[in-house]
């Protein structure tokens, strides 16, 4: 421009001198209201598209399937215990030791708090206490973390630890087997498995939770089951 | 009393504002539109899922999705099961899958899957059956070994210990609902396949679990 300017000193020039001699000072405030809005627009916007959490996940490992009798491990009966489930999301069914076909009777279980928790922590009190001990000790600072996480582990993998078997069958919902093992968790059981139910124990099982699938309970010979 | 000027000084205000629109519009992470909606049991957990997951997918019907995160991985996966499946993908059939985040199409939909556009992914999303997993043609199997083989090589190209947080995990993302002999197909499927260490993917239980 200035170049310009100084080639025609007359016309197009000498008018831009003159207007801006002109032009008065305008104010240098802006209105700024519509950025601002727009800037609450935004913030509003993400404030509610964004969604903190995370995906909270449970960490599992499933035994590897024995390919012969030696490998399978062997649970002392009076630490067994298993948990059947049926096709109801809030009750499992329950025995203790192994099972008998004749005398084993499946017991009725809640999954609600006063039920498979309260059944957990009176099978698990020792360890549970134990545990709740480290976590104590823990929190006040006085283990570190690999000592605690270790210690953990090691009361939980205890030889005289219960151990729970958790069956399934093709009733089975996959929250029930869910809740149970984050009752497992919850209650500090650190042995368990889920495994699918045996023949001998789906009989029984099903007259119990669906009769009509072994052609209802009063045909059933063994019908000793509850 | 003197009559105070009604206009205040709204700067300190707006520099909040933009602020936390930086804030939030930085740490906003848009989540693709996911194949199929689940809603996934709650429980006490409070683990985090890892960065760098295999994530199956089963919904109510039993259908399997799957999806793996990393781009060059996709690309690498994508290659290994056409040359599984004879199947010859282009270029740009490639590009599109490197982006692609849950399917659940088996091996012989898949072209075409990649090349339709948003919709009709969508109607193949509807009428899909999953990805199969019966023993005759296991294909999520192909697909958990090639994707753990093309992780496991891109870990290697970036330098991650296999042994580290940051190697590939296995996450199972299941409704409530879903029937658990579904859920255990893939399981199985998993274990045939030495992988027994999973993540399944909870809610966090509102109510304190603690006892």
């Amino acid at each position: 421009m200035a170049q310009m300017n100084t080639d025609e000193a007359g016309g197009g020039g000498g008018k831009g001198k003159h207007q801006k001699k002109r032009a008065k000072k305008s104010s240098t405030n802006v209105d700024m209201t519509p950025m601002v809005d727009l800037a609450f627009l935004l913030l509003t916007f993400f404030m509610l598209a964004t969604t903190f959490s995370k995906p909270k996940t449970l960490e599992i490992t499933f035994p590897k399937d024995a390919e012969n009798k030696e490998q399978k491990v062997k649970i002392p009966d009076e630490l067994a215990t298993t948990f059947l489930i049926g096709e109801e999301t809030d009750e499992v069914y329950y025995y203790n030791g192994k099972f008998q076909p004749d005398t084993t009777k499946f017991q009725k279980l809640s999954l609600a708090k006063d039920g498979i928790r309260k059944f957990l922590l009176n099978k698990n009190r020792d360890i549970d206490n134990e545990i709740k001990e480290l976590e104590k000790k823990f929190k006040a600072g006085q283990l570190a973390d690999s000592t605690f996480t270790r210690l953990r582990s090691a009361a939980k993998g205890k030889i005289t630890a219960p151990f729970v078997i958790v069956k399934t069958c093709k009733l089975s919902k996959y929250k029930t087997v869910i809740d149970v093992i984050d009752e497992l968790n919850i209650c500090n059981v650190g042995k368990y498995a889920v495994v699918d139910m045996s023949d001998a124990e789906l009989y029984p099982f099903y007259q119990i939770v669906k009769p009509e699938l072994v052609g209802g309970a009063a045909a059933s010979p063994t019908a000793s089951t509850n | 009393m003197p009559r105070s000027s009604p206009s205040l000084d709204m700067t300190p205000m707006v520099d909040l504002a933009f602020l936390l629109v930086t804030f939030f519009m930085l740490t906003t992470k848009f989540r693709a539109a996911e194949a199929v909606v689940v809603d996934t049991p709650s429980s006490t957990s409070n683990i985090i899922l890892p960065e760098n997951v295999m994530l199956i997918t089963v919904d109510t019907a039993g259908r399997v999705f799957y999806e793996i995160s990393g781009r060059d991985v996709r690309t690498t996966l994508l290659d290994r099961m056409g040359e599984l499946y004879k199947i010859q993908f282009t270029e740009e059939d490639k590009q599109r899958f490197a982006v692609m985040t849950m399917f659940g199409q088996p091996m012989k939909n898949i072209k075409a899957y990649l090349a339709a556009d948003e919709r009709g992914r969508k109607e193949m999303d509807l009428t899909t059956k999953g990805i199969p997993t019966d023993s005759l043609d296991n294909q999520l199997g192909q697909w958990i070994m090639e994707g753990y083989r093309a992780a496991a090589a891109d870990g290697a190209n970036k330098g991650i210990d296999p042994k580290s947080d940051k190697a590939l995990r296995f996450a199972i993302k299941a409704d409530g609902k879903t029937n658990y002999n579904k859920v255990k197909k893939v399981i199985q499927t998993f274990k045939e396949r030495e992988i027994f260490r999973f993540n399944l993917i909870t809610n966090l239980e509102t109510e304190g679990g603690e006892s």
